[in-house]
């Protein structure tokens, strides 16, 4: 008999790319929510990993909310160029200039909530019937209750409380028309398994994940770049910080915290000794005990 | 470093959620922000402590009610290991959500309140796990610190218990007197039990071995996905994608596909940019065979010389999961692996009652029933029977006109 290492981050992956092959198997138009943040960037390389040397069965999907990070832009459409896949862009501008959602007004506003509405409307033009995110069950308490295949009614609405048995590895990808399956193969992977995955995988990420200097103004206890996008007045002092972001979204909506570290080690070692959540560093997440979860009812990724 | 999956059983507020928060908190995986929600909630213990329950009761029907409605994944890991808990509810009517955590679990934690013993649930939940041939079992009888930490009542339990362990066959079981409020037993152990010579649970955990690893000798490959590029410089390229669900498949291994019975031979194997020389369970890769057979999704590649069973009519365990009870006129779909075909319950053998475990005819079948039946599928299934190999014994039934899934199968023999 031979034996063999699989250590925990060999099985995860093996998971991870089981689960994207039952989505190639069981739908007819799935697709790839990219939204150039680490977790997105990873299930990237699970896909190449999964489909390798064939064609991904699905595209990548951005839902753009025009309030993104420079590097983010740049560095999607070099991932996009360096894999040859295609990509869709689904824009929040668009919508609110179709005057389907309207800007939020005042200090805190964001175009965080108004990006369902954009994905729902993506999801409905190109019928697509199973939308692949990189949502982990560690990020939150809400989704640490989501299954890997989670159904989603003709509004893009999940019920918690009528979610389908899940057993052993078989995944029940049958939905009526209208509905579609949003499907999360790195669920049961924690933030610091995302990074040592990068780490040992190697894989290339955006620049504002590590060290570098920016103006930010402190918002709620928070650190937020100074962008266009945030509604700033007199009160607000701009100062410069040495900063990197934990996790990667909307400007307006995404807290940099204050660290020196530019090698992928020094994250690893600063997540380690980290007593702040990941989900710590939204906004999003603050207003009330049950905001992800009801978002998610709502048809948030 | 590998994983423990494991899960928490037991009757409605045995003190499962406290449990895990306790693990959790004495183990400093609860990070300051959450640590922060959990203060400002308004859910208390009766004494003003943080109840532990509400980090993995995430919903708000959980929170209002107190009580856990659906599975909750949590993760932590200590130096020894990882683990992954399923923090399963107790009710009965959440008896499918707690199927849901135990199927992938490889330990039950079994929670009995002191002052209760073994009740209802107990019998059920440690049935489940007898059925799901979970392989270690952990008994927590809890709530110590409501009955003066007694050894008596401690010893009285585990009396009554080892009798239904012995009557399901659970080979290896593990006791401990805990409370979970307190965090006795539970990371250290207690000052307040100084009669139990046992380690702490977290102790236990970290060492129970997982055998993740499938040391069968049965090795199988459902093909998942076919990938064919069709660019010129790999027109002729066809390799087979799947998850190696037991065994090992080494270059030159006769193999045979099924359900055509087509007999080839390993003649690649690939994992992205690594060509090894085997595949283990576990593994997802792709393999490449030396002829040219007809393959697609939903067949299975096998070792030659060790078939697994073939059948259109199979004895299986059931267990009910909706509330629209099973129909024997009509056509489900079973879904086994990569293969779905539809198929129809011919006959239900017995159904057991959960209170006394004895077998009884039945010609009907509810929500949380469980018992034996016959499964009837228009294509044969290539199956192996649970007890030798969970992961090509399993199967769910699917309610075509709901789409639901509505039973757990687990193979216990082909019918001739
Ligand atoms: N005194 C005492 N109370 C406990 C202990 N463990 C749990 N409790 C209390 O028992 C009640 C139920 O605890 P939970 O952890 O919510 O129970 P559960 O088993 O998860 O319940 P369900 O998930 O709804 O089945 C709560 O009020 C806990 O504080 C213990 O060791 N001692
Ligand atoms: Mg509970």
């Amino acid at each position: 008999m031979s034996t063999y290492n699989f250590d925990y981050l060999d099985e995860l992956e093996a998971e991870a790319i089981h689960i994207l092959r039952e989505v190639a198997g069981q739908f007819e138009k799935p697709a790839l929510l990219f939204s150039g943040g680490k977790d997105s960037i990873t299930l990237v390389r699970l896909a190449e990993k999964a489909f390798r040397p064939g064609k991904f069965p699905f595209p990548l999907v951005h839902i753009d909310t025009g309030h993104n990070f420079e590097e983010t832009i740049s560095y999607r459409d070099q991932m996009v160029e360096r894999i040859g896949e295609k990509l869709i862009i689904g824009s929040v501008q668009e919508s609110i200039d179709q005057g389907k959602v309207v800007e939020q007004t005042g200090k805190n506003a964001s175009r965080n909530a108004l990006q369902t509405v954009t994905l729902l409307d993506t999801i409905a033009k190109y019928q697509f019937d199973a939308c692949i995110g990189g949502a982990r069950r560690d990020e939150e308490k809400a989704r640490a209750k989501e299954r890997i295949f989670s159904v989603r009614d003709e509004f893009g609405q999940w019920d918690p409380k009528r979610q389908r048995p899940e057993l052993w590895n078989i995944y029940n990808g049958k939905i009526h028309k209208g509905e579609n399956i949003r499907v999360f193969p790195i669920s049961n992977w924690t933030e610091l398994d995302v990074w040592n995955y990068i780490r040992r995988e190697k894989i290339d990420l955006p620049s504002i994940y590590f060290s570098h200097e920016r103006d930010c103004i402190t918002r709620n206890g928070q650190l937020m770049a100074a962008s266009p996008f945030l509604n700033m007045d007199d009160e607000d002092v701009v100062e410069r910080k040495q900063v990197r972001f934990r996790t990667v979204g909307d400007m307006s909506c995404t807290a940099a915290v204050e660290s020196d570290a530019t090698l992928i080690d020094d994250i690893i070692s600063e997540i380690s000794a980290s007593k702040i959540s990941e989900r710590g560093a939204r906004m999003d997440d603050k207003v009330s005990e049950a905001a992800m979860e009801d978002r998610k009812k709502g048809g948030y990724f | 470093m590998n994983i423990l999956k494991f899960f928490t059983a037991g009757s409605v507020d045995d003190g499962k959620s406290t449990l895990i928060g306790r693990l959790l908190y004495d183990t400093d995986s609860i990070l300051a922000d959450q640590l922060e929600a959990l203060q400002s909630s308004n859910r208390k213990n009766d004494d003003g402590t943080i109840d532990l329950a509400i980090l993995t009761d995430g919903l708000r029907a959980e929170r209002e009610q107190g009580i856990t409605i659906d599975v909750a994944y949590k993760y932590f890991q200590t130096e020894k290991r990882k683990f992954i808990i399923a923090d399963t509810p107790g009710h009965i009517q959440y008896t499918r959500n707690m199927v849901t955590g135990a199927s992938t679990a490889n330990l039950a934690i079994i929670l009995i309140d002191a002052r209760n013993g073994v009740v209802e649930q107990t019998i059920r939940h440690s049935y489940i796990v007898s059925l799901l041939g979970i392989k270690h079992v952990v008994v927590c009888i809890n709530k110590m610190d409501m009955v003066d930490y007694s050894e008596t009542v401690y010893s009285a339990i585990i009396e009554k218990y080892k009798v239904l362990a012995q009557q399901l066959k659970l080979a290896d079981v593990t006791y401990i007197p805990v409370s979970a409020l307190k965090g006795d037993n539970i990371v250290q152990n207690s000052g307040n039990m100084d009669w139990y010579e046992g380690e702490s649970l977290l102790h236990f955990l970290e060492k129970v071995d997982t055998d993740n690893l499938d040391k069968s000798q049965l090795a199988r490959m459902p093909v998942q996905w076919v990938i064919r590029p069709q660019t010129e410089e790999l027109h002729d390229y066809r390799g087979y994608a799947g998850r190696v669900l037991s065994g090992t498949f080494n270059l030159n291994d006769k193999v045979t596909v099924l359900p055509s019975g087509a007999s080839s031979t390993v003649e690649k194997i690939e994992f992205f940019d690594q060509t090894p020389d085997a595949a283990h369970a576990g593994q997802s890769v792709i393999i490449h065979l030396k002829d040219d057979v007809d393959i697609s999704r939903g067949d299975t590649i096998v070792n030659a010389s060790a078939l697994p069973q073939e059948s259109k009519l199979i004895e299986a365990d059931l267990c009910w999961m909706d509330g629209r009870a099973l129909d024997t006129s009509i056509m489900y779909n079973i879904q086994h692996n990569s293969k779905i075909t539809r198929c129809k319950i011919s006959e239900i053998l017995h159904k057991v009652d959960i209170n006394t475990l004895e077998k009884h005819a039945a010609d009907e079948f509810k929500l949380n029933d469980i018992g034996r039946v016959i499964i009837k599928t228009a294509d044969a299934l290539a199956f192996d029977l649970y007890d030798d190999n969970r992961a090509n014994g399993s199967a769910i039934l699917v309610d075509t006109r709901t789409n639901l899934t509505v039973g757990a199968l687990m193979f216990r023999a082909a019918v001739e």
